[in-house]
């Protein structure tokens, strides 16, 4: 056995700067093209910014003023709500079936394995889903049926963050208010569902927030429009058509439009991501 | 007493007879223990509780089997401590005296569990109604975080949907008879996880009598908790004899040594004796009880 010593040797010392560089080397790589994007985003998209920018529709001319993305960001807005109020009920509901009433059925192992597969399915299949099955010969394209497709793809994401957040709360709450004489729907409502709601509604908002950027979904389903609608009935208008559209024009002021609008998708997909993140902090306190 | 309907016991409780004690005390130990548990409990009765009756009671989990037959008489109004070293069954034959055992997945258990001879476990009694009448005290203090201190206190009378009661009064109430009022009147709105680990096990004991039950069962209600916070809940356990019949389940022998009126022994799923408290530690019938109380093993 050798004396004791706290020193280290250089070979050991020269080894650990090595690797320390290499990490860092590695994660400054990883942020080249994220600083990119966002600068470019930035430097394109903030000179098509302005009051009318956001207050007008755009006019469907060649010639002349395009007009801003009004009917877009409403479009985006309303869409996505849509499918909110459509998948966070059935996905919760999902959840809480197999957190707290389901077990360990062969049945909830189904679903559960189902819900992972869903997870992984590309956007442009369920928009290609909804084609087939509400646009062909079902009265064409609308937005309800955008908003459907949309649904579906944040269905298995709430689904599968809600079980997350709904096994953390200690199966000790439920068991004191099962003692208590609680019957078990009861147990969820007034004990489960307040204790989880902070994580819950940071999963939705993150769903919410991915679905807010799909292209996909929408494409042959709600199409685009360019007047600003509220009819679910008919063409919506979407942020993320606007610039699939925008971007393919021969017409700079075109593609300067797609930049703003791009800028501005990403502006407000990053505020509700702020929005979860704040909302998962106060639940940890 | 009405288990088999989930209607709301919102008015005064109705009075319950305790049964007579046995007159004669028999060979057998149970009635022994009845009969010592009739001579402790010389206290001040102010709520006259059920005599709670475990008949050939067996459980498993999966295909494991935690009790195998126990015949236990839990003394109304009494103290009644369960000991055993872990694994013994003795948390899992308390869970079954108010179904809560039934919870975990796999799990099931026979036997018949009476409170002045209503069944628990008969086909007409509501698995709510049972628990309303038998509150349940965990190791852990596990009050809602999501709720304050009077909210607390009154979840449970929200939670089986009762009406008709004044929820001010009932959780003044329920927080004075578990010792916890003077500390938190000025400051019933703050969050329940807030308090200290003895006062929020108080909270949960509060809690759990809010709903007017007639058994309390404690599973080792200190062990998470100091030794100060422990004396307050121990006094506070004796106090309670005068409402509740109430069984304790204890890692702990000094502690059913202080609170209990009789105490039961268990081992490997198998009741080993039931008797005084004093007589079990001193005087024991059974020599594997001897060797536990002693500390020769467990």
């Amino acid at each position: 056995m050798s004396a004791l010593s706290f020193t280290t040797s250089p070979r050991r010392r020269r080894t650990d700067a090595v690797m320390r560089g290499v990490l860092l080397a590695a994660t400054l790589v990883a942020l080249v093209p994220l600083v990119l994007v966002i600068y470019m985003l930035i430097s394109k998209g903030i000179g098509a910014w302005s009051w009318s920018f956001f207050t007008t529709d755009p006019t469907g001319s060649f010639l002349g003023d395009p007009g801003g993305i009004k009917s877009a960001i409403v479009g985006t807005v309303a869409m996505v709500l849509l499918a909110t109020v459509i998948a966070v009920p059935v996905g919760v509901g999902v959840a809480l079936y197999l957190t707290e009433f389901g077990g360990g059925s062969w049945f909830s192992k189904a679903v559960r394995y189902f819900v992972d597969v869903l997870t992984g399915v590309p956007s442009i299949v369920f928009g290609l889903f909804i084609y087939i099955t509400l646009v062909i010969g079902h009265g064409g394209f609308a937005g309800w049926k955008g908003s459907i497709a949309l649904a579906l793809l944040m269905l298995p994401v709430v689904t599968r963050s809600a079980e997350v957040v709904l096994l953390l709360v200690p199966n000790g709450l439920r068991e004191a208010a099962l003692a208590l004489g609680a019957p078990r729907w009861r147990v969820v409502a007034r004990v489960v569902l307040p204790t989880a709601l902070p994580g819950l509604v940071t999963g939705v908002l993150l769903a919410l927030a991915r679905a807010a950027g799909e292209t996909a979904p929408l494409l042959f389903t709600a199409v685009a429009a360019n007047a600003t609608t509220l009819n679910f009935g008919g063409r919506m208008n979407s942020l993320p058509l606007q610039i699939f559209n925008d971007v393919q024009q021969a017409q700079d002021r075109l593609v300067q439009r797609a930049w703003g609008a791009a800028l501005t998708l990403v502006v407000m997909i990053l505020l509700t991501t702020l929005i979860a993140r704040l909302a998962s902090r106060r639940s940890t306190t | 007493m009405d288990l088999s309907s989930t209607e709301d016991r919102s008015g005064k409780r109705a009075a319950t007879q305790i049964p007579a004690a046995p007159a004669a005390a028999g060979s057998s130990p149970l009635a022994a223990a009845a009969g010592a548990a009739a001579r402790t409990s010389s206290h001040e009765v102010t709520t006259p509780a059920p005599q709670v009756n475990v008949e050939g009671l067996r459980s498993w989990y999966g295909e494991q089997q935690a009790v195998r037959g126990v015949d236990l008489r839990f003394a109304a109004n009494a103290v009644t401590a369960i000991i055993g070293p872990s694994g013994c069954g003795k948390s899992t034959l308390l869970r079954c005296i108010n179904r809560m055992h039934e919870e975990i997945p796999g799990a099931r258990a026979e036997g018949r569990v009476t409170l002045d001879g209503l069944d628990v476990y008969a086909k007409e009694s509501d698995v709510v109604a049972v628990r309303r009448a038998i509150g349940m005290v965990f190791q852990k203090p596990n009050p809602f975080p999501t709720m304050s201190i009077f909210d607390n206190v009154a979840a449970g009378l929200k939670l089986t949907g009762t009406r008709g009661v004044d929820l001010r009064d009932r959780v003044e109430q329920a927080l004075r008879g578990a010792g916890l009022w003077e500390e938190v009147k000025d400051r019933l709105g703050r969050q329940g996880i807030g308090l200290s680990g003895g006062q929020q096990q108080r909270l949960c004991i509060a809690r759990a009598i809010a709903v007017e039950p007639r058994v309390v069962l404690m599973d080792e209600p200190c062990s998470a908790l100091d030794p100060i916070a422990t004396l307050r809940i121990e006094e506070l356990i004796g106090e309670l004899r005068a409402n509740y019949t109430i069984v304790i389940v204890t890692h702990n022998m000094q502690q059913a040594a202080r609170v209990a009126d009789t105490t039961a022994f268990m081992l490997a799923g198998e009741l080993i004796e039931h008797t005084a408290t004093e007589q079990l530690f001193t005087n024991p019938a059974d020599e594997r009880t001897e060797q536990y109380v002693t500390g020769k093993f467990g």
